[in-house]
């Protein structure tokens, strides 16, 4: 897995929830959350900390794996600087999906015609 | 068809009420995700970018209706309302909650479904053509020899843990629509000038890091001495496949490693031990499985000519196309195969909704007796269709999206998740594969072309199987940014082939330029439109696609 950089960006702490698998990121209150809006933006101080506070979260059954990323913040809101937790952070793929993507592909001009 | 028997349905029950306690004694906290995680992959539970990933089995890709119906089911009650069918003819689900999934196997095991097999290191779903049972070129059907292996695999308590994954495809016509070149076993079903069945049998193919064409290790293995020879072969790995380097424990590497003569020695000298043992298939044996998998009684053969079926193309030019481009010859008169598209212009290939696959289960039941296949390149096959109904058949799948006359075509796309998806990948794949799609969309164009397969990998772990596409495309990360890089001339088929990487990569927003680059390159170059893609390539080499891309030298 990609380390974030020991020293310099911001960074959040993100994970999977073990129920359901979903992405969360650690709050402020030491809880999970869906948004990375509200994701806890920690400094290299910190960061150390924050994983063994996620680790004992693996270890309670809360997240599974958390790691690091390395943010950029605007306006107080961390977006990730690789694409692939970009990605992750959205919660989704970059492309609509099932009935969103049947709706977007109809009429028929999606279609293969003469 | 094959059902499963008492005992098969019993073992999966149980297996299901097993994996239960170990998700409930994982969220309870007794099992730590280490020790869970190998007991996860054996019931086919990932957890990939977003969330967990279920991988069922469809053994060698053929579903009934009330089996369809039941993945519909999965999809609306427990996922997002669809699934992604695969390369290796398995249906995947992406957003399944861990404590769902015993819920969702449940379901599964009441129409004979499970995903047992589909991840971890291990015999995974032997597959198999698509158009078994049905093809006109068939020599025999591979299919239940196939069932065979299925049985013999399923929690075959020597080869659970093996050095790493292996993979088992079966064909049966001259020409190889199951990639068992690139598989680690590959078994191409013939007859003998005696006219007896049998195997050539092909060892240490695969993709990857370290793609690979297969080794034949015999031109020809009596039918009876399949699992004996098969085991063989499975035994030789497992003892001596490395388990040092995951990167270097595949059959392919043992192979490349010591030789083919090498590996042909040992696995002769082990067979020889085992030949005769209760792994020897009776012929009776044999025929009663082929008895499941013979035609319905009621397909029988029709006349040749349909003039329900000539008149509606005369009056439907998009039904003529349909039937030109997706449909091919049954081996019984008065019938074709159809290849049902799951890649829409613009979509994502192999994703079908709920809706579409409940179509699929009344299509199949009402018309096609009840048989669905999935291919390996991510589309589904109504196998059983009578030429009068061809018609009926379109007007329904051009209501729900699923009438792409494309099947074979540029716009017929193999790719991966990729990037969207997948924990694995360095790259999206499938918005590669819809821009390509978008760029071609037009039929004329397409029919031009002719047949091209461009297949799409989001990593090098290539499940897109890239390496054998006509065009492979391979998504890897370079400086942050997604990049492509092009390899030219792979092949699948019977004159399998890995394909040449033709120089730099490309970004994402040059690489569809790039395609379309090869493409008319190809069209300027051919001897006549009866010269394929791939044919044209064979015979010119690297250097006017290179030029065409990069410039002169």
């Amino acid at each position: 897995m990609f380390k974030a950089a020991k020293s310099g960006p911001a960074k959040t702490v993100t994970a999977n929830r073990l129920d359901n698998g979903l992405v969360v990121f650690l709050d402020a209150n030491g809880g999970w959350t869906l948004d990375i809006g509200e994701a806890r933006i920690l400094d290299d101080a910190e960061i150390d900390e924050a994983l063994s506070y996620g680790k004992a979260q693996h270890d309670a059954r809360i997240v599974i794996d958390p790691y690091a990323i390395d943010v950029e913040v605007t306006d107080g809101v961390p977006v990730p600087i690789r694409l692939r937790e970009r990605i992750r952070a959205e919660r989704g793929p970059t492309i609509a999906y099932g009935d969103a993507e049947r709706a977007k592909l109809s009429p028929p001009r999606a279609e293969a015609v003469e | 068809m094959y059902r499963y028997d008492e005992f098969d349905q019993e073992f999966v029950t149980e297996r299901v009420a097993q994996f239960r306690g170990q998700v409930e004694r994982r969220l309870s906290g007794e099992l730590t995700e280490d020790q869970f995680k190998p007991l996860r992959l054996m019931n086919g539970v990932y957890l990939q970018l977003h969330s967990y990933m279920l991988r069922i089995a469809v053994p060698y890709g053929t579903l009934n209706p009330e089996q369809m119906r039941m993945l519909a089911f999965v999809a609306r009650k427990y996922d997002r309302g669809y699934g992604h069918f695969t390369t290796r003819q398995n249906l995947q689900f992406h957003w399944p909650a861990l404590k769902d999934i015993p819920d969702i196997l449940a379901d599964l095991a009441g129409v004979a479904m499970h995903a047992i097999q589909t991840s971890g290191n291990c015999i995974r779903n032997v597959t198999a053509d698509h158009f078994a049972g049905a093809a006109a070129d068939e020599v025999v059907d591979p299919r239940p020899y196939a069932e065979i292996l299925r049985q013999w695999s399923s929690l075959h308590p020597e080869f659970i843990f093996l050095p790493r994954k292996f993979k088992i495809a079966v064909t049966g016509a001259e020409r190889d629509r199951a990639a068992i070149q690139v598989h680690d076993i590959g078994l191409h079903a013939t007859r003998d000038t005696d006219g007896r069945l049998g195997f050539a049998v092909y060892v240490g193919g695969g993709l990857g890091r370290t793609p690979m064409i297969a080794h034949k290790l015999r031109d020809f293995l009596p039918e009876t001495d399949l699992l004996s020879y098969v085991e063989a072969i499975l035994r030789v790995y497992n003892l001596f496949g490395r388990r040092d380097n995951k990167y270097k424990a595949r059959i392919k590497i043992l192979v490349h490693e010591a030789g083919e003569a090498e590996i042909r020695r040992q696995v002769e000298a082990e067979w020889e031990r085992i030949r005769h043992s209760a792994l020897a298939l009776p012929e009776d044996e044999i025929r009663r499985i082929q008895a499941y998998f013979a035609l319905p009684t009621e397909l029988q053969p029709r006349p040749a000519e349909s003039v329900v079926l000539d008149r509606a193309r005369a009056a439907n030019p998009r039904l003529d196309t349909w039937v030109k481009q997706n449909t091919v010859a049954h081996r019984l008169s008065g019938h074709a195969i159809a290849t049902v598209s799951l890649k829409p212009i613009g979509g994502t290939p192999g994703d079908a909704t709920a809706e579409q696959m409940e179509l699929l289960a009344d299509l199949a039941e009402r018309f096609g007796h009840g048989e669905i296949r999935v291919s390996h390149e991510q589309n589904l096959i109504l196998p059983h269709l009578a030429l009068d109904d061809l018609p009926a058949v379109y007007e329904a799948l051009e209501q729900t999206g699923l009438a792409t006359a494309n099947a074979g075509l540029i716009t017929d796309i193999i790719a991966c998740p990729g990037l969207d998806y997948c924990a694995l990948a360095n790259a999206r794949s499938i918005p590669i594969a819809q821009r390509i799609s978008e760029r071609f969309s037009d039929y004329a164009r397409q029919a031009e072309v002719g047949d091209l397969k461009i297949k799409i990998s989001g990593c090098i772990n290539a499940c897109g199987h890239h390496h054998v596409g006509h065009i492979g495309i391979l998504g890897v990360e370079k400086k942050g940014e997604e990049f492509y890089q092009l390899t030219l001339g792979g092949s699948g088929d019977e004159r399998t082939s890995i394909g040449e990487i033709i120089g730099k990569g490309f970004s994402s927003d040059e690489v569809v330029d790039a395609v379309e680059t090869l493409v008319d390159t190809y069209l300027a170059k051919r001897e006549s439109a009866d010269e394929d893609f791939l044919a044209a390539y064979r015979r010119l080499g690297q250097a006017p696609f290179k030029e065409a891309l990069y410039g002169a030298a």
